[in-house]
């Protein structure tokens, strides 16, 4: 079998947690506690809220797509032209909490926006390989 | 043909390759002479960069008389729209640090 088009491709991380899901939504959704594990941002649960991810790397531009606390969150997630979907489950297990993050739909942007990024994918790519090299 | 994505890797990881390649997106076809001037290597540096740049698919040439001249080839970014890998490296790292964060917050 031979599929040609792009297919929407995902990734999935999941881990049990031992901390309540409301404990984990914070850390999830309040901006100085996002930024000490994720990055730094003008985040706001708030559907239909843009909002920017920051790095010495460069940026990330999101929008909130769903907020149901303290059992999903939802938004979009575009960086160098490339367009995704970051969607985090929380669910209640035994005193924990099982954590479920799915990056979905990687789709280049808008043609525009592909032409208007592409001089900077080596950058941030240069970025990522020498963060996964000192991840190792 | 399409590169793979660890030629393409790796050819835009040395710096001088990769502002070449950054130049050419910007600024559109450019002669070797022209590139050699910005990229403050000498002329047959910029011709073994461009080669490389070449066989990993990022740039096409061609003859005009006796200049030779270099375009992108963004195409060839394609495969690394593949990025799950980098980003799934991305992720777990992500969740070890809030993991980090969970345990010092307060209940």
């Amino acid at each position: 079998m031979t599929v040609r088009k792009i297919e929407p491709r995902s990734v999935v991380i999941e881990r049990e947690l031992p901390h309540a899901p409301e404990k984990i939504w914070r850390a999830l959704t309040e901006p100085h506690l996002m930024e000490e594990w994720l990055m730094a941002n003008d985040f706001k649960p708030a559907v239909g809220h843009g909002f920017k991810l920051t790095a010495d790397w460069g940026a990330v531009d999101c929008k909130v797509l769903a907020v149901e606390p303290p059992r999903t969150l939802s938004y979009t997630w575009a960086a160098y032209g490339l367009k995704s979907t970051v969607t985090w489950t929380l669910t209640p297990a035994g005193a924990g909490t099982h954590l479920r993050m799915e990056q979905s739909g990687f789709m280049p942007e808008q043609e525009q926006a592909y032409q208007g990024a592409k001089a900077g994918w080596p950058r941030f790519l240069a970025a990522l390989e020498q963060l996964l090299a000192r991840t190792g | 043909m399409p590169a793979a994505p660890d030629a393409v890797f790796k050819s835009l990881a040395d710096p001088t390759r990769r502002a070449i390649f950054e130049r050419l997106c910007r600024a559109g076809e450019q002669t070797v002479w022209r590139l050699t001037e910005e990229a403050g290597v000498s002329q047959p540096a910029v011709s073994k960069h461009l080669r490389q740049l070449k066989r990993a698919g990022l740039v096409r040439l061609r003859r005009s008389g006796r200049e030779t001249h270099y375009r992108a080839e963004p195409k060839a970014l394609r495969p690394l729209l593949d990025w799950m890998g980098v980003y799934a490296a991305f992720w777990r790292q992500r969740f070890d640090a809030l993991e980090d964060l969970l345990k010092r917050m307060d209940q």
